[in-house]
């Protein structure tokens, strides 16, 4: 195990990894989303929501979600660095041949969605942690914070909206490279399987893409 | 034909360098690029200015010696060959051909187009070969090897070391050149016993010289004169984790 993480493959291991969580938080987290526009009330959202913002387990997976964010970006920047350093004098004419597009561009790509990360997380995630936002009564039992009007509030501003959906297709773009390539790192190429998994790629990135951009659009023409 | 050459000229590795443009008419269709500059160099001989230095050797795409960066891509537009097999059949008449050295930090320029590519030598030495007794030479069949693996071993064996990875690579990355040589030995029967330490001391040499990161662009693979696939990198990785983690 010595000194692995200090090796170019080593970091790439932790970004790969930490990339694999995020997909699969992001999978949790538009699910969670899609209830604003499949269900008639806002209960189900709110309720989802105060169950992730008090479940003891959830509080853990937060904490480890940011150290992943922050495991994947500072290791990048590790990596991106060193790989400016590698090519000192730029070539006149830059090399076309990438075979993955979006791969060029990752670097910039993330640094938008850092962010949309903090715009979204100062627009939501804060507020309702340390701001203030309405609360709701459901079954007159339980008082909920209400997070959906705060969301649907939101959406009717086509600015937001369209910022919204501008950030979804970057990520849709990071995501089709991304995919694919964190498995590559960890070793995973196999003639019959890596075809399939980069269909499942472009599968989950259109589902997630399409999935949170479908959000504001309902509620912008329908709330 | 006629062409304008805009090279790369650099006259040691602490120069500046800059690119000087060539007009030059007397170009043939039936001339390889390499010999396109070699008919160059006799007309800057004859008019007292010093010829374009440039590697070259076997020139028939086995050596890697040869290799230019040529509008923007390594070997120049054609796909699979060195820049030696590059005919000037793949440029119109009237084109304005770009050539610059590989650049990369772990290869310096030597002088205009040469660069200094014993970075690879040094990884290479790290481990990338086999320890054999001396003695008679051992039976040719003692060792079976199933022919699927030969196979695949031998499409990571011809890589010729020519750099063009690391040339066409976005991050200067050798992880291409690393992969065929750890893949070609670790498949063989012969390869094994020092598998661990060959995946290991190769790719700390390999991040030690200053080659960038691999990001699984694909440049290397599409660009290699060999035809070098990315499963090899992918191989490379699943080497190196077990090396390093079990």
């Amino acid at each position: 195990m010595s000194n692995i993480f200090n090796s170019s493959i080593g970091k790439k291991l932790i970004v790969a990894l930490a990339g694999f969580f995020l997909i699969l938080f992001l999978l949790v987290h538009m699910g969670i989303n899609l209830t604003l526009i499949l269900a008639e009330s806002s209960k189900p959202f709110n309720v989802a929501a105060h169950f992730m913002g008090t479940n003891i387990i959830i509080k853990v997976f937060e904490v480890i979600l940011f150290a992943v964010f922050l495991l994947h970006i500072i290791y990048v920047l590790i990596l991106q660095i060193q790989n400016w350093i590698a090519r000192p004098k730029r070539y006149k004419i830059p090399n076309f041949s990438q075979i993955s597009f979006f791969s060029k561009f990752m670097i910039w790509l993330g640094g938008i969605i850092l962010i949309f990360l903090v715009i979204h997380l100062t627009d939501f995630y804060f507020k309702s942690k340390f701001g203030h936002i309405e609360e709701i009564t459901y079954d007159n039992i339980r008082y909920y914070t209400d997070l959906s009007s705060l969301v649907i509030q939101k959406f009717q501003i086509p600015g937001i909206v369209i910022f919204y959906i501008a950030c979804f297709l970057i990520l849709g773009f990071h995501l089709w490279h991304g995919f694919q390539s964190a498995f590559q790192t960890l070793g995973l190429n196999h003639k019959v399987y890596t075809p399939v998994i980069k269909k499942l790629g472009m599968v989950y990135t259109i589902v997630v893409v399409s999935g949170f951009t479908i959000i504001p659009l309902i509620i912008y023409f329908t709330q | 034909m006629k062409v304008r050459l805009k090279i790369w000229r650099q006259e040691n590795a602490k120069a500046k360098g800059a690119f000087v443009t060539y007009d030059f008419e007397e170009v043939s269709t039936e001339m390889s690029f390499l010999e396109m500059l070699d008919a160059l160099n006799q007309k800057l001989i004859k008019k007292g200015d010093s010829p374009i230095a440039f590697d070259s050797d076997c020139r028939e795409g086995i050596c890697g010696s040869c290799g230019l960066y040529i509008n923007g891509r390594p070997n120049g537009p054609e796909k699979g060959i060195s820049t030696c097999q590059l005919s000037m059949r793949a440029f119109k008449d009237g084109d304005t051909i770009y050539v610059e050295p590989w650049r990369a930090k772990p290869f310096p320029v030597i002088k205009d187009l040469i660069v200094d590519r014993s970075a690879f030598d040094k990884i290479l030495h790290a481990c990338g070969f086999i320890s054999v007794n001396t003695g008679s030479a051992p039976d040719g069949n003692s060792i079976l090897v199933p022919k699927e693996y030969s196979d695949l071993a031998f499409d990571s064996s011809v890589c010729i070391g020519c750099g063009a990875c690391v040339a066409a690579c976005k991050n200067a990355s050798a992880m291409l050149f690393v992969s065929a040589k750890v893949s070609h030995l670790a498949l063989l029967p012969q390869g094994r016993p020092e598998a661990r330490e060959r995946v290991k001391n190769m790719v700390m040499e390999m991040d030690r010289l200053g080659f960038g990161n691999c990001t699984n662009t694909g440049a290397c693979e599409a660009e290699c004169p060999k035809e070098i696939n990315l499963t090899n990198i992918a191989r490379l990785n699943r080497e190196y984790f077990t090396a390093k983690i079990l």
